[in-house]
């Protein structure tokens, strides 16, 4: 019920804009609060349609997770979470198809963070994990299968620190369990005791930081998830192999979610992603015809 | 001694992690990690210098009995209210056996972080989203050539990394023509450009370094270019 | 208490929405909060995670304290004085250590990731070969050929000491084009993230508070 109504509802608003076009053309530009209205309705009426849409999967997507299916069961993995919760939709559901995906892979998770949100942004990301019945029923324990190391401050120090010893930025864990004594920890020294590195970034410190201080210098693998917006800046990298695959933002995440065929948050946004992205497509060509039209008047008046 | 000693500081300090880079041994290797230790710590404190700041400068507010007065007194209870939630939780939790972190689910700092921090800062950063939008109907026009193609790429990617338009013309072919040019914008004319700024601003950031441990640019010594 | 606590996120949430409409108290009163909460819980991580765990258990209650920490905590707590004009002087000396530690580190960091790596990915492999057949890959081989020149007209561009006229000047327009390009697809990417901001809001407004999304 409540999904054709907005289906109905998303068909006025789509014929609205033609209103819209001949008012901007006219001359008379809608005011800003009228772009936000329509941004509002194009974000809440897909998510009230309840519909996802079919996503092809880009092959920096892909290559992550072939690297991934490489590592074997027990493999170390250490994941980085650098960002704070104004990023978390785009990056939470990349870290809880990770996990998921990781704790089902039998992988060792070592978990830190050079964000002060980071580690509380992991522990939220481990509750959802856990409630999936796989997971639950492997009755994992913290200290053995994972650990959540903290945060560290230093930025790139810290990175540049875990090269001779992790123990030394992290002396104890959350649960101030000191290093030696955690059973995951015993003969992880620095990076060359881990199989791959994860990385969730939402900017300064993060996968620049991991890439230029972490991955050039001590040599180990990099996986990332980008926000959207520092996405295109880490293609330098990964073409040039400095990273093993890259997801970037919201599409990303559900590219992920895909390729894990795991159902989770990313997907369910995908159709108000889309129609965000039409919104302000249209938006621009209303502006950019009224423009012309405006460019075309002057011109006319001139000669 | 006000500016003689920075000088110092800043060159040993730029010396050690430069060096150290090429020579991880013994005395630089163990130099970096013990300079690094200084820097987690002496950034720990920083932290503490802005929030002991904003208080300062909040009672000065309400002192000068300024018109902001009011939202200064939010500001200074929130931030003692919390810092007493986190010393709290973290000091208890130390005491309990097995030994409770203040970030874990179920402490009160955790219930600040998810239902105070978490809504107000979150939405803060989605506002951005009505904004851009706006921004883009009042101001992103194809003025000339280099618009044109900053707006065709931006058409581009925002069409193709979506699944909507390739679903449009799927009638026509089945080929997904808007993902692929948005995969191929990104790989290479991207690339590229994101690579012509990054050799850039290395070559900048390497002669700044320079300049720096030399002792050349001193403005972070309260000095100017030498 | 947890729908109390949800109806208390929904109102903070709707307080910082309500300046879309206009400046007012209540989003006033919200950012203040926002930046009180905020400022404590960095204040409060870096306690507890930095000051707490690696100075005061490394270097005060340790078996085998390092006293090296205590320079730490002394350049930390000159840091402070900046509080105090008379003497904020003195928190020049840990400004100096953090400024030369980042020039140090960044200085070859940066050279060798983003300068030299990034060179070197340019110009090695131009033409690319199927990985299982060895034949020339046409496709990749012209994207590697858009790199180059893409790299190259844009480094001639930022290069402000030769007046851009001729082929100099030409080379230059050509990188104006990839920069724009770049910036195209960045702008496309920019307006995905902030959507996608938004989205996880209107999700926590109408899932968590309102109950109406499956």
């Amino acid at each position: 019920m409540l999904s054709t109504i907005a289906m109905i509802l998303s068909a006025i608003v789509g014929l609205s804009l033609i209103y819209l076009l001949i008012r901007t053309i006219q001359g008379h530009p809608v005011e800003r609060r009228i772009v936000f209205v329509y941004i509002g309705l194009a974000v809440v009426l897909p998510l009230l349609m309840n519909k996802t849409l079919p996503l092809p999967v880009t092959k920096d997507v892909r290559k992550l997770y072939d690297r991934l299916e490489q590592l074997q069961p027990g493999s170390k993995v250490l994941c980085a979470f650098d960002y704070d919760p104004p990023s978390a939709p785009e990056l939470q559901p990349m870290a809880v198809a990770f996990l998921k995906y990781a704790f089902k892979k039998d992988f060792k998770i070592i978990i830190m963070g050079l964000w002060p949100q980071g580690p509380q942004q992991a522990q939220q990301a481990i509750e959802e994990a856990m409630l999936d019945p796989i997971i639950a029923g492997k009755n994992l324990v913290q200290g053995e299968d994972w650990v959540n190391l903290g945060f560290q401050s230093g930025n790139e120090f810290v990175i540049q620190s875990m090269g001779t010893e992790f123990k030394r930025m992290f002396p104890k864990d959350n649960r101030r369990i000191p290093y030696e004594d955690i059973p995951l920890l015993q003969n992880v020294v620095n990076f060359s005791n881990v199989d791959f590195v994860m990385n969730f970034s939402a900017g300064k410190p993060g996968t620049y930081e991991w890439v230029q201080f972490g991955v050039d210098r001590f040599g180990f693998e990099l996986g990332a998830g980008n926000t959207a917006v520092q996405a295109p800046m880490m293609y330098p990298y990964l073409r040039a192999g400095q990273l093993k695959g890259l997801l970037g933002g919201m599409i990303g995440a559900a590219e992920f979610e895909k390729v894990l065929n795991e159902k989770g948050k990313a997907s369910t946004f995908l159709l108000a992603q889309t129609f965000a992205h039409a919104t302000v497509i249209i938006f621009i060509i209303i502006g950019n015809l009224a423009f012309f039209a405006s460019r075309k008047k002057k011109t006319a008046g001139a000669r | 001694m006000r500016r003689q000693i920075p000088i110092l500081i800043t060159t040993i300090a730029g010396l050690v992690f430069a060096i150290s880079y090429f020579i991880p041994h013994d005395p630089f290797g163990e130099s970096e990690s013990i300079f690094g230790d200084w820097i987690t710590i002496v950034q720990a404190f920083a932290v503490w210098l802005g929030a002991l700041n904003l208080l300062k400068i909040s009672f000065e507010k309400i002192s000068s009995k300024s018109a902001d007065r009011h939202y200064a007194a939010i500001i200074i209870v929130s931030l003692i209210g919390t810092l007493a939630v986190g010393f709290y939780d973290g000091y208890s939790g130390m005491a309990q056996d097995p030994q409770v972190s203040f970030r874990d689910p179920g402490t009160n700092f955790d219930w600040l972080y998810r239902f105070i921090y978490t809504p107000l800062s979150a939405t803060m950063f989605s506002m951005l989203a009505f904004f851009v939008a706006s921004a883009s109907y009042r101001a992103f026009r194809a003025r000339n050539v280099q618009a044109t193609l900053l707006l065709i790429a931006g058409f581009f990617v925002m069409g193709g990394r979506v699944p909507l338009f390739d679903m449009m013309i799927s009638p026509i072919t089945d080929f997904p023509v808007f993902s692929w040019f948005a995969d191929w914008i990104m790989t290479y004319p991207n690339t590229a450009g994101q690579r012509a700024i990054m050799i850039g601003i290395a070559l900048g950031i390497m002669s700044s370094s320079l300049r720096i441990i030399l002792g050349i640019e001193r403005s972070h010594i309260g000095g100017g270019s030498g | 208490m947890e729908m109390i606590s949800i109806w208390i996120a929904a109102i903070l949430t709707l307080g910082i929405f309500s300046f879309l409409y206009k400046d007012n108290p209540l989003y006033k009163a919200c950012e203040a909060l926002f930046v009180g909460v905020s400022a404590a819980y960095w204040a409060i991580v870096f306690y507890f995670d930095n000051i707490y765990k690696k100075f005061y258990e490394g270097a005060v209650t340790a078996e085998e304290p390092d006293y090296f920490l205590w320079i730490g905590a002394i350049l930390g707590l000159l840091f402070l004085t900046r509080l105090v004009p008379k003497i904020g002087w003195v928190s020049r000396w840990p400004m100096a250590l953090i400024v030369g530690a980042t020039a140090g580190l960044w200085m070859v960091g940066y050279f060798v990731s983003n300068a030299m790596n990034q060179i070197g990915n340019t110009i090695s492999n131009i033409i690319a070969r199927d990985e299982l057949t060895g034949a020339i890959a046409w496709g990749e081989t012209f994207g590697t050929m858009v790199i180059l020149v893409g790299v190259v007209s844009g480094l001639v561009y930022f290069f402000f000491s030769k007046e851009h006229k001729g082929v100099f000047g030409a080379t230059a327009k050509v990188g104006t084009w990839f920069l724009m390009v770049t910036f195209g697809a960045s702008f496309g990417y920019t307006v995905m993230s902030r959507m996608s901001l938004l989205i996880g809001r209107v999700d926590f407004l109408l899932g968590d508070w309102l109950g109406i999304l499956r």
